[in-house]
């Protein structure tokens, strides 16, 4: 049942061309998909009681039983809060995507597919508690995301910001990988929860660091934290709904989830702290600094996201602390923290999510978004702009809307870590609240901003393309749902902290027991220092606002060459020089070339193996006798192989190649192998008169073409060549491993009927291989057939030309 | 004997990949059709020579010289075979088409 939901997107995603090309004509597709997580939300609702009471939930599903990886799901509070979020984001988003993506000209049926896609993938990564399963599902929601930024991919912006989004966050996804590879070889279990019960042999193993930070670049990148964050303005090329969706509530969101995950394994490790809450508070610092230059509007709220999605990591670090200080009441200041990074990040999705649809909206009706040409919309679109207006004053942290809120435990959370006093905090603790206040005032002016210069100031008809009025219900009911929440939460927080906040804060942080009066949220705890910073926040934004036009432009002028994105291109560029120089290097198209890397490799490989393992072990002990015979057969072979080598005559050369295998021959009889030598003496026949056949037509061998130092450089290969295949073969002598397994086809007569083990063998016990070497045979006669064929016809064309 | 043989491998090998390492297409079938030799009679070696009677139980023998590599050379002798006509017909085209055996001149073009 659970499996049915969880797998339902990626099940119906199969389903959706068909719908697209039967039904499309009366009906958006996007109405049969809106279902999907529609009904995931319901199922998952339905969870919320006994979760919140403390149940947990395990399911299994064995996927490759073999390798010990199962589909183990699990259901608790952390993985409860994100499924809400991805099902009840992804319904709206739906909603929405049905007014804003064309029925008649979009290709409806791959972006739903894709979208489906990536629900699935996201709900893989949340419910899953096998750590391999959950990189799996992780890739794929890159994977899905880049199709989804490339969704219009005859703009070459999209395409290239969907390969900067794949690469970075690739990059990021093998780094998690190995870190999970680390965690698995430290616990011996794939399973997250298992690992949180062996905490011990975990946090004392050697690997427990590189791990760490393995995972937390996994995260990073994919989170957007500093400085990988230079994906996400680019991945704004998206449709806007997927923008909405993927690129503010929910997968920028995963690396949220893992550090959440990891914090029972992590926290409490000052590296863990620093790199978590510290990377957090650079990267609110930078993305609010960056979004105030900004003119796009996408492109201001992707730094936006960034800096909120800092904010939130910081929390997490903070809450980490927790972990440190275990269980009691010194703790308990940061137990909150963690709870208000959940309830940010909740908070975070319904007004981001109704800001990005805002900002489709204005894109849809006007044409434009860049607040250069926009302003005095506020007439045109009045209800547009009340939810602009309510996201945007939430984002800014005022009441009455939700972002007050967990602004307001933020800067508790900064001003309680400044006097923690340990990690080094003591002396440059002071910095986390100086910045996160720095940042806030940021933040502040640049949703003022994003309201004011879109919505205020004079309307300007003439510099849009389209002529503007407000936006289909259609459009705007997801966006006013959202804005409703914003309002509501505000009033009624301790309905979402009970239900589902606290739930998940029993995952982040297990061995906590905090009261519910700790995590009660209110919007008036007196005149205390947060309000005072968040007064402060007000005042010298709007006077910032009111003074921009003398420095925004400043920051617009701010040189490209010292911008995050001008490394990345000239790093992107710079490696694929490297690589095409590389590789033109070694691949000569020359035959001769390559044969010497396939030999020097075989050279160097085996003997060094030989050499590292004490493979050298010569035996000579049972070594046959050996007859006069013998050796002048020896010698016979080598004159006729060096007659080869030196002739300068093709017919000698042939002639001796001959000589060689009718010895051969004879040594198969000498080696009682009398089927060998018959097939030897006739497929010797046979090839000597092919031989001569050819080389009727072939040039002659030419002497003295070759370069001494080409010689040269060939004698050392093929000596080292026989010497090293020399050395093997004694080594080998030497070492008898094994009984020889010959005994058993010595039964022949018993098992095949047949007297002759040799060809028992071949038409009997390995019958098969015997049926595909003939089918070789056929296919290399058809080969020179047609290749002899071809030429003749060539031939005539070339006469009738 | 086997010592013997084994050194006797690596004599063939030696001129072998001298040759396939030359710029003539003719020296480099040669070569192969060499070392397809010399890779033979290593196999039959490691089953050890000269060890009781060929493998045919009509002969009443107390013991059978190894089967295994037999059956195994059987199949390469035969496979030889078809890689050297194969290579053989190639090479005769090439030179047909582009008027050289030398490998320098046959590799392929730098704007390709």
């Amino acid at each position: 049942m659970f499996y049915t939901y969880i797998f339902l997107p990626l099940i119906s995603a199969i389903l959706v061309p068909f719908l697209y090309k039967y039904f499309n004509r009366f009906v958006h597709t996007g109405w049969f998909v809106l279902l999907v997580p529609l009904s995931i939300f319901i199922y998952l609702v339905q969870y919320i009681p006994s979760v919140a009471a403390g149940d947990t939930y395990k399911y299994t599903l064995s996927w490759i039983p073999s390798l010990n990886v199962n589909i183990v799901s699990f259901v608790d509070g952390l993985s409860l809060l994100f499924g809400l979020l991805i099902s009840g984001v992804g319904s709206l988003v739906i909603v929405y995507s049905i007014f804003y993506m064309s029925k008649a000209r979009e290709a409806l049926h791959n972006f739903y597919i894709y979208l489906l896609m990536f629900m699935g993938a996201m709900l893989g990564v949340v419910f899953s508690d096998n750590l391999l399963v959950l990189y799996g599902f992780w890739e794929l929601t890159s994977v899905s995301s880049f199709l989804l930024i490339s969704y219009w991919y005859e703009r070459k912006s999209s395409r290239q910001g969907a390969l900067k989004a794949l690469l970075i966050t690739v990059l990021g996804g093998f780094g998690m990988l190995a870190g999970f590879i680390m965690m698995i070889m430290m616990a011996d279990t794939y399973s997250i929860r298992e690992m949180i019960a062996n905490l011990d042999v975990i946090q004392s193993h050697g690997l427990f660091i590189p791990a760490m930070l393995c995972i937390l670049l996994g995260a990073f990148t994919k989170s957007a934290q500093f400085p990988f964050g230079i994906w996400l303005p680019d991945a704004m090329e998206a449709p806007t709904p997927v923008s909405s969706y993927l690129h503010s509530a929910t997968m920028v969101k995963a690396g949220i989830y893992v550090v959440a995950r990891m914090t029972p394994i992590f926290g409490g490790s000052s590296v863990w702290f620093w790199l978590v809450a510290g990377i957090g508070i650079i990267t609110l610092l930078y993305g609010s600094l960056t979004a105030l230059r900004q003119t796009d509007l996408k492109a201001m709220l992707a730094y936006s996201t960034i800096s909120q999605l800092g904010l939130i990591m910081c929390l997490l670090g903070v809450g980490s602390l927790a972990v440190y200080f275990g269980p009691g009441e010194s703790s308990t200041i940061f137990t909150v923290a963690a709870f208000a990074a959940l309830f940010h990040l909740f908070n975070h999705s319904t007004f981001k999510g109704s800001l990005f649809m805002v900002v489709g909206i204005l894109d849809h009706e006007t044409g434009r978004r860049d607040i250069r040409y926009l302003g005095g919309l506020m007439q045109v679109m009045p209800i547009t702009f009340t939810i602009a207006l309510i996201g945007g004053l939430s984002m800014a942290g005022l009441p009455p809307f939700n972002g007050f809120l967990s602004k307001e435990m933020f800067f508790a959370a900064v001003n309680d870590v400044s006097k923690a006093g340990i990690f080094g905090l003591g002396s440059i603790g002071i910095l986390f609240p100086i910045i996160a206040w720095v940042a806030s005032i940021f933040t502040f002016v640049y949703c003022m901003i994003f309201i004011f210069k879109t919505f205020g100031g004079q309307y300007r008809p003439e510099k849009l393309t389209r002529k503007v009025h407000e936006a289909p219900w259609g459009m705007l009911i997801s966006p006013a749902i959202l804005a409703v929440l914003v309002i509501l939460i505000f009033f009624f927080p301790n309905v979402l902290g009970k239900y589902i906040l606290t739930p998940a804060l029993s995952a982040i942080l297990p061995t906590m027991t905090p009261s519910p009066y700790d995590l009660k949220i209110s919007p008036w705890h007196g005149l205390n220092i947060e309000l005072i910073m968040t007064i402060g926040v007000i005042v010298i934004g709007l006077l910032l606002f009111k003074s921009s036009k003398r420095w925004i432009q400043a920051m617009r002028n701010y040189p490209q060459g010292l911008t995050l994105n001008h490394w990345y291109n000239k790093g992107l560029s710079g490696t694929e020089r490297l690589s095409a120089s590389l590789t033109n290097g070694y691949m000569t198209g020359s035959l001769r070339h390559y044969l010497i890397y396939t030999f020097a490799f075989f050279v160097i490989v085996l003997v060094s193996s030989l050499l590292l393992l004490y493979g050298f072990q010569f035996d000579f002990s049972n070594d046959a006798a050996i007859s006069i015979f013998d050796i002048g057969l020896v010698l016979g072979m080598v004159i006729a192989a060096g007659t080869v080598l030196f002739a300068g005559n093709r017919i000698v050369a042939i002639v001796a190649l001959g000589a060689l295998g009718y010895m051969v021959a004879m040594f198969f009889v000498i080696f009682r192998a009398p089927d060998l030598a018959l097939t030897q003496m006739v497929v010797e026949t046979v090839s000597t008169l092919l031989f001569l056949l050819c080389f009727y037509h072939l040039p002659k061998l030419k002497k003295g073409i070759e370069r001494i130092p080409f010689k040269l450089t060939n004698l050392i290969i093929s000596i080292a060549m026989g010497l090293t295949v020399t050395l093997l073969a004694l080594s080998a002598n030497g070492h008898k491993l094994f009984e020889p397994i010959t005994s058993f086809f010595e039964n022949s007569y018993k098992l095949a009927g047949a007297k002759n083990i040799v060809n028992a063998i071949l038409v009997d016990f390995r019958g098969f291989d015997t049926m595909l070497e003939i089918s070789v045979l056929a296919v290399a006669g058809l080969g020179v057939y047609i290749l002899v064929h071809q030429r003749s016809k060539g031939r005539e064309q070339h006469e009738n030309e | 004997m086997e010592t013997l043989m084994v050194i006797l491998v690596g004599i063939l090998i030696s001129i072998g990949t001298y040759l396939i390492l030359s710029k003539q297409l003719l020296r480099i079938v040669l070569g192969a059709s060499i070392v397809g030799h010399s890779v033979n009679l290593l196999i039959i070696t490691s089953g050890g020579l000269k060890r009781g009677s060929a493998p045919l139980l009509g002969e009443k023998a107390a013991g059978f010289a190894d089967a295994i590599p037999q059956a195994l050379i059987l199949t390469a002798i035969v496979i030889n075979f078809a890689v050297t006509a194969v290579v053989l017909v190639l090479s005769y085209r090439a030179y047909k088409s582009f008027g050289t055996d030398d490998m320098e001149q046959l590799r392929g073009n730098e704007n390709e």
